[in-house]
C-alpha cells in the first residue's frame, strides 16, 4: 500500500519537475502519468517480464473507481461564478451541451471508422466482450 | 442559531475536518441516490454531491475559499488518481501502439471540434467574448483547462466549472449516444469520453472496462497537449 502510494506520488513529483524544467504546457500529473506508463511498458518488454505489482494495481483501481469524488471540491467552485452564469446562462448551457455532444460524436465516429478495418486482438479484449458482443466491434 | 451552537460552529467551520466530512457525506449520499434510481447515469453522484455541498456552503454563509481550503485534501488526490491511469494505459500499450494512426486522427478531429464548436455556439447565441474564450478549453482536464483559459483571456473559475459540468454531461449521455451511433467498441468509447469529458467522464468508463480506461487516459493526456497548442492558435485567428 505504502509502496504503491510512494510510486504514485513520486511519479507525480517527477512529472512536476519535468514540466518545470522543460516549461511544458501540460500539468505535472499528466506528464507523470505518461512517465509511469512508460516505465511499466518497459518492464513488461523485459525478458522475464515482472507483472505490475498487485498493491499498485489495487491502489490505482480504488483511485480510478472513486475519481468522481475528487472533482467535487473544484466543482463547488461554480458558486463563485454564479453572477456570470445568471447573465449568460443560455449561451453557456447551449455551448456546453452542444460542444460536448459534438466532440463525443466526432471522436467516437472517427475512431470507429478508422479502426474498423483492423482486427481486434483477442487476448486483451477479455474484459471488453460485454460491449463488443452486441455487434461487430472490429 | 443559539449561542451554544454558534460557539461550536465557529471553530469547526475553520477546520478541514468539517468540510471533508460534508464532501464525503454528499458523495456517499449521491451514490446512494444513484443506486436508488437503479444506477441511472442521469443521477450523477458527482453532480448531486456538488449541489449538496454548494447548498451547505451557501446556506451557512461560508466563502468558497474557506470551503476549498478544508476540502483540498480530496482535491489533492486528483494528482495521484491521474497518475493511476498509467496502469490501464500500460496494460493495453500494445493495442494503443497498433491503433496509433486512428487515435491521432480521432483526437485531432475531436479536439478541433470541441474548441471551435464551443466558441462558435456561445458567440452565435450572443455570449460575450470572455465566456466564449472560457468555453474553448473546457473539454480538457481541469488543471490544463484553467491554465489555457488564463492564457487566452477567459475566466479561469468559469472554465473550471465548465470542465467539470461538461464532464458530467459526457458521463451522463456518452454511453447512450455512442451506442445510438452504433459504436460498440470500448476503444472508441474510452477515447471519446476521455476527450469530451476528461477525468469526470473517464471515471465512469474506467470503472466499467479496462480497455476503455486505457484509451480514456490517453485521450485526457493527449487532448490536454493538443488543446494547449491549438486553442491559443485558433484564438489568434479569431481576434
Amino acid at each position: 500500500m505504502i509502496a504503491a502510494l510512494l510510486t504514485l506520488t513520486a511519479c507525480e513529483l517527477v512529472g512536476e519537475v519535468v514540466r518545470e524544467i522543460f516549461a511544458l504546457p501540460v500539468p505535472g500529473p499528466v506528464v507523470g502519468m505518461f512517465f509511469l506508463a512508460a516505465i511499466l511498458v518497459f518492464r513488461k518488454d523485459q525478458p522475464n517480464a515482472p507483472a505490475i505489482p498487485v498493491p499498485l494495481a489495487r491502489a490505482a483501481e480504488t483511485l480510478i473507481d472513486h475519481m468522481g469524488l475528487l472533482f467535487v471540491p473544484a466543482g463547488v467552485g461554480i458558486i463563485a461564478t454564479a453572477s456570470l452564469l445568471r447573465q449568460e446562462w443560455l449561451p453557456i448551457v447551449a455551448g456546453l451541451i452542444g460542444s460536448t455532444v459534438l466532440s463525443l460524436a466526432v471522436t467516437g465516429l472517427v475512431m470507429h471508422w478508422t479502426s474498423r478495418s483492423r482486427s481486434t486482438p483477442q487476448s486483451e479484449l477479455t474484459r471488453a466482450t460485454e460491449l463488443a458482443r452486441g455487434g461487430k466491434a472490429s | 442559531m443559539s449561542t451554544a451552537l454558534q460557539n461550536l460552529w465557529t471553530p469547526l467551520a475553520a477546520t478541514p475536518l468539517l468540510w471533508l466530512v460534508v464532501t464525503l457525506t454528499a458523495y456517499v449520499g449521491g451514490r446512494a441516490l444513484q443506486r436508488a434510481c437503479g444506477g441511472s447515469a442521469l443521477a450523477s453522484p458527482v453532480l448531486i454531491a456538488i449541489f449538496l455541498v454548494a447548498g451547505v456552503v451557501l446556506a451557512t454563509g461560508t466563502s468558497y475559499h474557506t470551503y476549498f481550503s478544508g476540502a483540498q485534501f480530496i482535491n489533492f488526490l486528483l494528482g495521484p488518481a491521474t497518475i493511476a491511469l498509467a496502469i490501464p494505459l500500460a496494460r493495453n500499450a500494445r493495442l494503443v501502439r497498433e491503433n496509433l494512426h486512428s487515435i491521432g486522427l480521432a483526437l485531432l478531429a475531436g479536439s478541433l471540434t470541441s474548441i471551435v464548436s464551443g466558441v462558435a455556439i456561445v458567440w452565435a447565441l450572443g455570449g460575450s467574448r470572455t465566456v466564449a474564450l472560457s468555453m474553448a478549453p473546457k473539454a480538457v482536464t481541469t488543471p490544463i483547462a484553467v491554465a489555457v483559459s488564463q492564457q487566452i483571456g477567459g475566466v479561469p473559475a468559469l472554465t473550471a466549472a465548465l470542465a467539470i459540468l461538461g464532464g458530467i454531461i459526457a458521463a451522463i449521455i456518452g454511453q447512450h449516444m455512442l451506442h445510438g451511433l452504433q459504436i460498440k467498441d470500448w476503444r472508441a468509447h474510452g477515447l471519446a469520453t476521455g476527450l469530451a469529458g476528461s477525468g469526470v467522464a473517464a471515471a465512469q468508463v474506467a470503472a466499467r472496462n479496462e480497455l476503455g480506461a486505457a484509451f480514456a487516459a490517453l485521450a485526457i493526456g493527449l487532448n490536454g497537449l493538443l488543446t494547449a497548442i491549438i486553442a491559443p492558435m485558433i484564438v489568434r485567428l479569431w481576434s
